[in-house]
């Protein structure tokens, strides 16, 4: 069986159902505006800020605020992509047309990544722009050092939070479970985890906190964090890796 | 040609499919049989390699299943007419599942056209009736022209139309010698498609033989005789050796098939014959005795409705 059939395959199936189109554009749309919004008001905050705060001001970082919720609506994406073909049913007649299960799995997971990381780019870069555009005379430049590596790192860490969906989905199938585990996981535990000092030693581990660190262009001040921005993206890499092993290894033991 | 080689199937403690043994011929229809939950679908997904069998071995001209390249080119299934997402249209559907097996756009055109859905093809099917959806699937399994065809209960829900629709291209589908094997709890519908039957029960092989065999081995056949000369015809019968029984409505039957010389001892006698019929016991009634013993979820009393309705007639 040729993984490009496959590819083409899944990519119809991607592009066949429509929510694929609403999780994206929900997931562009509310990093843009979320970005931009929390970027002006930080401006007029700016003037009240302590010395120590303004020495912390990540430009770079703030235009990336709104990804906290953005972040969510890719989560969504990845889980549908996957469960989808165990809430319909699909998976039976797909298995049977692809038995091939590890090629099934990638050829789907490499379709949607493709995706995802073309619209996570695209989102970065437009609301790293437009969320310097409101910063106005505080805005950090594409070209000042470490800028770009954050905007590139913003596309990636995106892909990769759908990416860790999508692994999670293959592992429970059920799209409710995934998204009732995943959605308050990440909106809030992970949140509280990674800032709370008593827990802030293993939260700070946590997918999403260790992989945000690429769009971090100041470190803050009293920033004791034991990684870099690459650190911690590879942090993340290695839970998604984890995600989708433990859904491959499921899929290829279980009846379907 | 599908081939089951002591198939198992375990569930913990629970055997669905124990040890199965029998194979699946070209040319015909071979209908699968068996009560509700007697391991029918079980069975034809560990065929698909969609379930993997606990001990025991499934061959699809063969090979493993997940052996074959672009397998819907050598077996075409329907499973389970909702395995499809609601919210992609008719044509997409159709569309993935031909490219995955490199097959051109253009036969998903054609078998649309075959199953009746080319005016819906772009709408969604989450819109479909249950008739629709069955079309749908079949479509599916028709897409890579297979030598092997497989249905799971392919006339659930549908109206008399689509019923004999499927009837007639089951059999037109092993007139052109592809393998045909379509489930079934319903001996009736099966009498009238399958050259062969398996029957199974509670997971164990029950019977493998051909539909006549079975019909012939099952089943009492009988001839009906209505006469206003009864006296003088049962004179004649009882003379040529034929044994008579008397039923209550006023009707004679004689065991087997003699219809012809019954006919003819009459006429020689000049006996008024209202009716001369030959008869079979219904084979729905030898697929019960059959299964029996291994259905699983009896109804506790035979006919408990319609005892309240006569008890109270009678009151």
């Amino acid at each position: 069986m040729a993984a490009t059939q496959v590819i083409r395959s899944e990519w119809t199936k991607i592009r066949s159902v429509a929510s694929t189109v609403w999780t994206l554009s929900l997931a562009v749309v509310v990093t843009i505006a979320l970005g931009m919004l929390i970027s002006a008001l930080s401006k007029s905050e700016f003037e009240n800020m302590n010395a120590r705060d303004r020495l912390s001001f990540d430009p770079t970082f703030i235009s990336f605020a709104g990804m906290s919720l953005g972040q969510l609506a890719l989560i969504v994406f990845g889980v549908l992509v996957v469960s989808n073909e165990y809430s319909t049913g699909m998976i039976r007649t797909s298995l049977a047309a692809v038995p091939q299960r590890g090629t099934f799995l990638f050829s789907k997971l490499a379709v949607a990544t493709l995706l995802a990381l073309v619209v996570g780019m695209a989102t970065s870069f437009v609301t790293f722009f437009l969320g310097q555009a409101m910063l106005g005379d505080l805005s950090a430049r594409i070209g000042d050092p470490g800028v770009l590596r954050a905007v590139i790192g913003g596309g990636v860490y995106m892909t990769l939070i759908a990416m860790f969906s999508m692994g999670v989905a293959a592992m429970l199938r059920s799209p409710m479970l995934s998204l009732g585990i995943l959605m308050p996981f990440f909106f809030l535990i992970s949140n509280i985890l990674g800032n709370v000092s008593a827990t802030k030693k293993v939260g700070q581990f946590l997918p999403d906190q260790a992989g945000s660190k690429i769009m971090q262009v100041v470190v803050p001040v009293d920033d004791d964090v034991p990684y870099g921005p690459w650190g911690g993206l590879a942090i993340m890499v290695l839970w998604v890796l984890a995600a989708l092993i433990g859904g491959y290894v499921l899929l290829k033991k279980r009846d379907a | 040609m599908i081939e089951l080689e002591g198939l198992t199937k375990r569930y913990g403690e629970k055997v669905a499919v124990n040890h199965l043994t029998f194979t699946v011929r070209p040319g015909i229809v071979t209908g699968f049989l068996g009560p509700n939950g007697a391991g029918k679908s079980t069975t034809m997904r560990m065929m698909l390699g969609l379930d993997r069998p606990t001990a025991g071995d499934v061959r699809i001209d063969g090979k493993h299943y997940d052996q074959l390249k672009d397998p819907l080119k050598y077996i075409g299934a329907l499973l389970d007419a909702k395995a499809v997402h609601g919210g992609r249209s008719a044509f997409n559907h159709l569309l993935c599942l031909a490219q995955a097996n490199g097959i051109p756009k253009s036969r998903v055109h054609e078998v649309l056209d075959t199953v009746g859905l080319t005016a819906v093809a772009r709408k969604k099917a989450k819109g479909f009736s249950l008739g629709m959806g069955q079309r749908l699937g079949i479509a599916g399994a028709l897409l890579g022209d297979p030598r092997i065809l497989m249905f799971d209960e392919p006339v659930n829900g549908l109206d008399p139309e689509g019923i004999h629709w499927i009837r007639n291209l089951m059999k037109s589908l092993a007139a052109q010698g592809r393998t045909v094997f379509v489930s079934s709890h319903l001996m009736s519908e099966m009498a009238l498609t399958a050259d062969h039957i398996v029957v199974i029960g509670q997971g164990r092989l029950l019977a493998d033989t051909s539909m006549p065999d079975f019909i012939a081995r099952n089943s009492r056949s009988y001839v009906r005789i209505r006469t206003p000369q009864r006296e003088r015809l049962l004179d004649v019968l009882y003379g040529a050796g034929i044994t008579v029984v008397e039923t209550g409505s006023g009707a004679l039957e004689v065991d087997g098939g003699k219809s012809e010389r019954i006919g003819e001892l009459a006429a020689q006698h000049q006996i008024v014959l209202h009716e001369l019929s030959p008869q079979q016991a219904s084979l729905e009634e030898a697929f019960m005795q059959l299964t029996a013993e291994s259905v699983e979820y009896h109804a506790h009393s035979d006919t408990p409705v319609q005892q309240w309705g006569e008890t109270w007639r009678k009151g």
